[in-house]
């Protein structure tokens, strides 16, 4: 049985520190993406929905008290939003990514030539 | 032409549809089979598992919980949504980078255990189960009402089509056969929501109908619903925390719902089959996008529903009862009691003495014959002989009427056109079957890979694995209709329940697995068996062993927020105290994490044969 990691074709070469310190960059801005945007996830949800509805009721948004608003309508649309941004947002960072992982692969390339 | 003309038409044609699809979609390999060749586009992708998640419970009863639970309801809606961001955020696009076929799979080579992947393969076959269950019901419910057929007759011509799809196409099949399924439910769910939404308030957006003035009441439809609660003694229905529903346990429910959605094996899967990871990011949005739909639309069905039932049953005689309650009162899910004034008092818990409106839940139908001769002779006799039917059923807790036949009668209840309430039956059917197919190739693959080929038999061909994969869905389906045709009693609770049991062992599992490299086998283990076992025996304890709900007071349905507390908090406990993993595993979770590259290698790509 092969290696897995060297059986990855394309993957870029962990072990060189430049690609890694790449990665690692990559890696948390993810992460603080991910955790802003379930910041915004349970304070739709389980805030507006759930903790405070009954505060938000006194609040009427058209026929509809806000609190019940929340828990029944708002929190969904701010859940297909937060998904949206989390795809756009997201797959502009792995464009980025390969990008730089490109930068770096072709400078190791030119490397190699001189 | 009559409702159930419509209703052949519409049925008919459906499953001609999904029968078509099925002989275009036959597949010859494990990886067309289990995963649809991995080449489903991501708006298709979105829609498939839009239509695999919405079962017969969110098409037939989720609006009908709604109606009874008013604010509350909310937990539902929220819970089902919410989890998808978890799943987006959390899981989707790791596991497509990671590749294999199934859930059990990840857990397994993560935590480089054997026992692990066995305690998920019981997990995932278990849950999946008890979902099918379900479903196989409301097929038998939808068959009942609208075509007049045998419940067991039902069942079977819904099996021969999951069969026939499911075992040609596998994954391939299943997943466009969803693709149609979702269009013929959510159009079903919408048609008859707009046109009553423009009966009631002028409104074609049921959502803006919804918070609108009531046409010639002069007042919104919510604070018309919340009036009318208060006066025949419901709870009112846009106030929150009301009786059972604290916040407390409005916030667990939600979110057990949420993690569980996340941790339900039959949904991950679906993220597998689509060509990379950002084709599993965009195949989250969409999937969330059109189930959306369905959940803004629910809670204004539900509303809509509410007040025609409440405004056409209470005080009406005997002579003036809608034609939908005479279609229903058939099938026992709506009952009514008279006190002998020769009208209908259709009354909340808080003027519950005052009610004559039941159903008959899991009475039998002799019983309930029973019920009603005594009622007749205490009636007859003013009392003297007989029994009161209403204390018998009141004490069995079966007042108001059943919540699966508000969606299916909202249109008749609207009095809209036969087609209409047709087409309803086709979406319930849609509904039903689509989440059933998911499920059970959930079934197949856990026991024909996990379990054939990856303990059992790692050197089994191609051709062997297919075929055990084509024999374990049809012995699937074959259970699921018995299930169908014999409903155990206890099938609607666990439903709820599989969720508090995905979230208490799946869901820390799989994110640890992906957010740390330090978390080892032993302390992931240890947490899904404390977690799970946590969540059993609260659930088992509560329900069934009359155990108190010693843990704050916390509903059952909301126990596994606590549960995944429980699994967070022994894993990482323990881990510090257990070694590293291996560096196979770390070099794995980095490659996970890394959106460049192919997928890790597997075991399978590497064995002979493939």
């Amino acid at each position: 049985m092969s290696d897995p990691v060297s059986a990855c074709n394309g993957a870029p070469d962990v072990h060189d520190p430049r690609v890694a310190a790449c990665i690692d960059r990559y890696w948390r801005r993810n992460v603080r993406l991910t955790a802003g945007l379930l910041a915004l996830w349970a304070l739709a949800g389980l805030g507006c929905g759930v903790l405070f509805a009954d505060a938000l009721n006194r609040v009427r948004l058209g026929g509809f008290p806000l609190g019940f608003w929340f828990a029944q309508q708002g929190s969904i649309l701010v859940f297909v939003v937060l998904i949206l941004v989390y795809a756009l947002v997201l797959n502009r960072l792995d464009a980025r990514h390969r990008r730089e992982l490109a930068a770096l692969r072709g400078a190791a390339a030119g490397g190699d030539r001189g | 032409m009559t409702i159930q003309g419509w209703t052949f038409v519409f049925v008919g044609l459906s499953f001609a549809l999904y029968l078509g699809i099925a002989l275009a979609t036959r597949v010859r390999d494990t990886e067309g089979f289990y995963v649809a060749g991995r080449a489903v586009p991501s708006i298709a992708n979105g829609m498939a598992t839009a239509a695999d998640w919405m079962s017969a419970a969110s098409f037939l009863s989720m609006a009908g919980l709604i109606a009874t639970l008013g604010y509350a309801g909310g937990m539902y809606l929220m819970g089902w949504t919410g989890g998808y961001v978890l799943l987006a955020l959390l899981i989707a696009p790791y596991l497509r980078k990671f590749g294999h076929f199934t859930v059990p799979d990840f857990v397994g080579d993560r935590y480089e255990s054997r026992v692990a992947r066995v305690v998920a393969v019981g997990c995932a076959i278990f849950v999946s189960f008890t979902y099918v269950a379900g479903q196989m019901r409301g097929v038998g419910i939808v068959f009942s009402r609208f075509l007049e057929v045998d419940i067991t007759v039902g069942v079977m011509i819904g099996m021969a089509i999951v069969f026939a799809y499911a075992t040609l196409g596998g994954m391939k099949g299943i997943t466009w056969t969803q693709v149609a399924q979702y269009w013929v439910l959510i159009t079903a769910f919408l048609i008859p929501t707009i046109a009553i939404s423009i009966q009631l308030t002028g409104h074609a957006i049921p959502q803006v109908g919804m918070g609108s003035e009531l046409l010639g009441q002069g007042m919104p439809l919510l604070a018309k619903l919340d009036q009318i609660h208060t006066d025949l003694g419901f709870a009112s229905y846009t106030e929150p925390f009301l009786g059972q529903w604290s916040r407390l346990n409005v916030f667990c429910v939600t979110l057990a719902l949420m993690v569980g959605t996340a941790g339900l094996p039959h949904v991950i899967v679906r993220f597998y089959t689509v060509r990379n990871v950002k084709a599993a990011r965009w195949s989250a949005f969409w999937a969330l996008a059109f189930i959306a739909l369905l959940y803004l639309t629910a809670p204004a069905t539900a509303a809509f529903a509410r007040y025609h039932m409440i405004a056409s049953l209470d005080g009406a005689a005997r002579t003036t009862l809608p034609a939908w309650f005479r279609s229903w009162e058939k099938t026992g899910l709506v009952l009514w009691l008279d006190d002998g004034d020769g009208r209908v008092a259709y009354r909340g818990p808080a003027r519950t003495d005052e009610n004559e409106v039941f159903r008959c839940g899991a009475l039998s139908p002799a019983e309930l014959a029973s019920v009603r001769e005594e009622h007749g002779r205490w009636l007859a006799s003013a009392g003297a002989q007989g029994a009161d039917g209403r204390t018998r059923l009141r004490a069995l807790g079966l007042s108001g009427p059943d919540h699966d036949i508000l969606v299916l009668a909202a249109p008749e209840m609207a009095a809209l056109a036969g087609w209409i309430v047709a087409l309803v039956a086709a979406g319930g059917l849609a509904a039903a079957l689509s989440t059933a197919s998911g499920l059970l190739l959930v079934i197949s693959s856990s026991v024909a890979h996990d379990l054939y080929y990856r303990i059992v038999d790692p050197r089994a061909s191609e051709a062997q694995r297919l075929l055990v994969g084509r024999v374990v869905i049809g012995l699937a389906v074959v259970v699921a209709g018995l299930f169908g045709i014999f409903p155990p009693g206890f099938v609607s609770q666990v439903v709820a329940f599989a969720f508090g049991l995905a979230a208490s062992s799946f869901f820390p599992a799989i994110v640890l697995g992906i957010f740390t490299t330090r978390v080892g086998t032993v302390p992931a283990t240890l947490g899904m068996l404390a977690g799970i076992g946590f969540t059993a025996t609260y659930i088992i304890g509560s329900v069934y062993g009359g155990m108190p709900h010693w843990c704050f007071g916390i509903d059952p349905q909301g126990i596994g927020a606590v549960g995944m507390l429980v699994n967070f908090a022994v894993t990482l406990t323990l881990t510090p105290l257990c070694p590293r993993p291996s560096a196979r595993v770390r070099d794995l979770v980095e490659s996970i994490r890394e959106p460049e590259g192919a997928g890790p290698a597997v075991y399978i790509e590497t064995a002979p044969e493939h």
